[in-house]
């Protein structure tokens, strides 16, 4: 029986696969693909290991580590592939790095990142990324209870 | 060290070299001479005590002073950043000691400088000098700050004070009885913290039954406002002041400490036993300040 394709498949690109169902949008969010960018959303595929999971292909466009990185707090079990002429050249997972940069905002209305034109900066607390420490107000906050910049 | 910014940044080794710089400074305050240094106390609230103690540790060395106190009719009020307003304070001293009412205002400030910075309290999270201040009453008045028993009395939920000086004795194996109304104890984080450090500690609502145990009693204010309603305010007030007849019974080395102001919650009659420590513990500030200052200038091989 021929495999049906929900979604077509990319010539060269980025497939970011095992995004927990929900949150395809807020990754989209933070990767910030450009206005040109041919982009492919699915919502609610099946998965063995997720039940649900969400996925997202970009057509053009080869995302790097670094780039991949600032999605680990919403989709900390997220797969890459790289893609060149259908064929996938590159795997890796995304990784949460030691020290969060500009990423999210502080819960804390007396942190002074939220007063001064500023980058805030977390330290791992846990190393799944579930608890981050601001480097500034010191205080522990549940990855969950965090916005996005 | 180019900084004090948080307690958590600084080694046991290190806590203990500013402490016995202190105290050298103490006995001999003419070992060092900090003329032509400018020390900039950057004030975004007010805290005349602190400044005070800063200012003195400073002008006692033979350095200079220059301030900001609060923020009215200055380029703050214009809409200035932090970030502006310290870096041409920068141009105008050595070290800059700043009080901000938001948290990690400090570490920022030490970020955009290039000169030494001294964190005098940013909002409720840290007043290292303070806390050192403290360790160095405490060193002073029993001899060690190794395995004494100390009760942490008041306000130990809000107050910034007793927070900081549990962390920073917990690497010196210290028992504590926490001694607060069940509604201002001290925060679940902070305990569990406490114990993963295996620290020996127990909550306790009433202090008679403990007071003839321990070496120190450190007692903060208990402020009306953290109360919601009045009547429960009234009923735990008096429960926590410290008065001569309390103290009748207490072990010869009792020291009682405060970081001042009080209002009630050790009454005047303390003031004349051998307990009181509270003022000796205002002065120790001086001296723990110019350690630091001193320390932070490069002004110590």
């Amino acid at each position: 029986m021929m495999k049906v394709m929900k979604v077509d498949a990319i010539r060269n690109g980025t497939v970011i696969d095992h995004i927990p169902a929900g949150r395809v949008q807020r990754v989209l969010a933070i990767l910030k693909p450009r206005g040109t960018d041919v982009v492919m959303m699915g919502m609610n595929f099946s998965s063995k290991a997720m039940r649900k999971k969400d996925i997202i292909k970009i057509e053009g466009r080869e995302l790097n580590q670094h780039e991949v990185n600032s999605i680990a707090l919403i989709a900390p079990d997220a797969k890459v592939s790289i893609i060149r002429d259908f064929n996938v050249t590159q795997k890796f997972k995304v990784e949460v790095p030691e020290v969060i940069e500009g990423l999210v905002l502080c819960p804390n209305p007396k942190c002074i990142t939220n007063a001064e034109p500023m980058l805030t900066r977390f330290a791992l607390v846990e190393a799944n990324g579930s608890k981050l420490s601001c480097q500034y107000c010191e205080r522990v906050f549940s990855t969950d209870e965090m916005d996005h910049v | 060290m180019k900084n004090l910014i948080s307690m958590r940044d600084l080694s046991a080794d290190k806590i203990l070299q500013l402490l016995a710089l202190a105290e050298s400074l103490e006995k001999d305050p003419t070992q060092l001479d900090l003329s032509r240094r400018v020390m900039a106390a950057v004030f975004y609230e007010a805290s005349t005590r602190t400044r005070m103690s800063f200012e003195s540790a400073m002008k006692r060395l033979g350095g200079e002073v220059i301030a900001m106190v609060g923020t009215s009719g200055t380029s703050v009020e214009k809409g200035e950043t932090l970030a502006d307003t310290t870096k041409v304070i920068a141009r105008y001293s050595d070290i800059i000691v700043i009080r901000h009412p938001l948290e990690g205002a400090a570490r920022y400030v030490s970020e955009q400088v290039s000169i030494p910075v001294v964190n005098a309290g940013d909002g409720a999270n840290q007043h290292p000098t303070q806390s050192l201040l403290d360790l160095y009453t405490i060193q002073k008045a029993q001899g060690t700050l190794e395995g004494l028993k100390l009760a942490l009395v008041g306000d130990l939920k809000y107050g910034r004070t007793v927070h900081s000086l549990a962390y920073a004795l917990a690497q010196f194996n210290p028992e504590f009885f926490f001694v607060s109304p069940k509604s201002l104890s001290m925060p679940i984080h902070i305990l569990n913290d406490l114990s993963r450090m295996g620290v020996k500690f127990k909550e306790k609502t009433k202090l008679n039954k403990i007071v003839d145990d321990i070496d120190i009693m450190y007692v903060t204010r208990i402020q009306r406002e953290r109360f919601p309603d009045r009547e429960e305010y009234e009923k735990v007030k008096n429960a926590y002041i410290i008065t001569a007849d309390l103290l009748k019974n207490a072990k010869d080395n009792l020291k009682v400490m405060h970081p001042l102001p009080r209002v009630n919650e050790i009454t005047t009659d303390v003031d004349s036993t051998k307990y009181a420590y509270y003022f000796d513990q205002a002065e120790n500030g001086i001296y723990m300040r110019q350690a630091i200052l001193a320390t932070l200038l490069g002004e110590v091989k």
